[in-house]
């Protein structure tokens, strides 16, 4: 599990990789706001490209992100995900709160 | 029915162990040749299950986590995940979907994973005494799905 995080004035990205669980959770969120709080930029993506799998907790990561993000205005993108992350992220409802783009969408 | 191999562990309450258990519990399902899609059913559910454990039954406290399981002849595995923690008041409002005790980080999703990656679930709870959860899910294997 690891974190990567890019910058530009608009955007904070956060890349996550390996398995998020409620056990690598609490990092990934510690590294992940730290982030996004210290850059100045309103809206973030996450990048799920390299995560290998995902439970619940990977909703209730990007529902945390969503609720201080969306607290100062800004937009959450969730991108790079399997046919299987995308749909338990619908069967949650998080397509109404951020923008969910798959793997395969062009234009990343 | 009489399962024709069967697996027991008993682990700690130690979110370290989600990792462990769902990975355990996949090697195991190996046996009847699931799918990709299929394990990973499998894997989501176990873990799931076991988060339920750390972070409802033994809240605050650490506590044994016994998972079962057997497969059977005609290609369904069967896992239990039993807790001796504090056990669930209303068990039909803690499998509704977003229902969560733990409110912030914890999406409410736990069951409707589990119940949307199994076949069938059963929950067993009594408040003080512990929680099992029953998964059954029949594995269809590489032949049929992958053709």
């Amino acid at each position: 599990m690891a974190v990567r995080i890019t910058t530009t004035p608009v955007r904070v990205t956060v890349a996550v990789s390996g398995e998020i669980d409620h056990h690598n959770a609490a990092i990934i969120r510690y590294e992940a706001d730290e982030a996004i709080q210290s850059a100045l930029a309103p809206n973030v993506r996450i990048d799920f490209g390299d995560v290998t799998f995902m439970d619940s907790s990977g909703i209730g990561f990007v529902m945390g992100r969503y609720r201080i993000v969306n607290s100062y205005g800004g937009n959450v993108e969730v991108v790079n995900l399997t046919d299987r992350i995308y749909s338990m992220m619908k069967l949650a409802g998080l397509d109404k709160l951020v923008t969910l783009r798959k793997k395969t969408e062009k234009g990343l | 029915m009489k399962p024709i191999n069967e697996m027991r562990l008993k682990i700690e309450s130690r979110s370290v162990n989600e990792a462990f258990s769902r990975a355990a519990v996949a090697a195991f399902a190996a046996q009847l040749d699931p799918n990709i899609e299929e394990l990973s059913d499998i894997r989501t559910a176990v873990s799931e299950a076991v988060t339920n454990c750390i972070v409802h039954a033994y809240a605050d406290t650490l506590g044994p986590i016994y998972i079962w399981s057997g497969i059977y002849e005609n290609g369904v595995i069967r896992i239990k995940i039993r807790d001796t923690g504090c056990g669930i008041e209303n068990v039909k409002q803690a499998m509704e979907p977003l229902f969560t005790t733990s409110g912030g980080e914890r999406a409410g999703l736990g069951f409707a994973v589990m119940e949307s990656f199994c076949d069938k679930i059963k929950v067993r709870s009594k408040p003080g005494v512990g929680t099992v959860v029953t998964l059954e899910k029949q594995i269809r294997g590489r032949e049929q799905t992958d053709a």
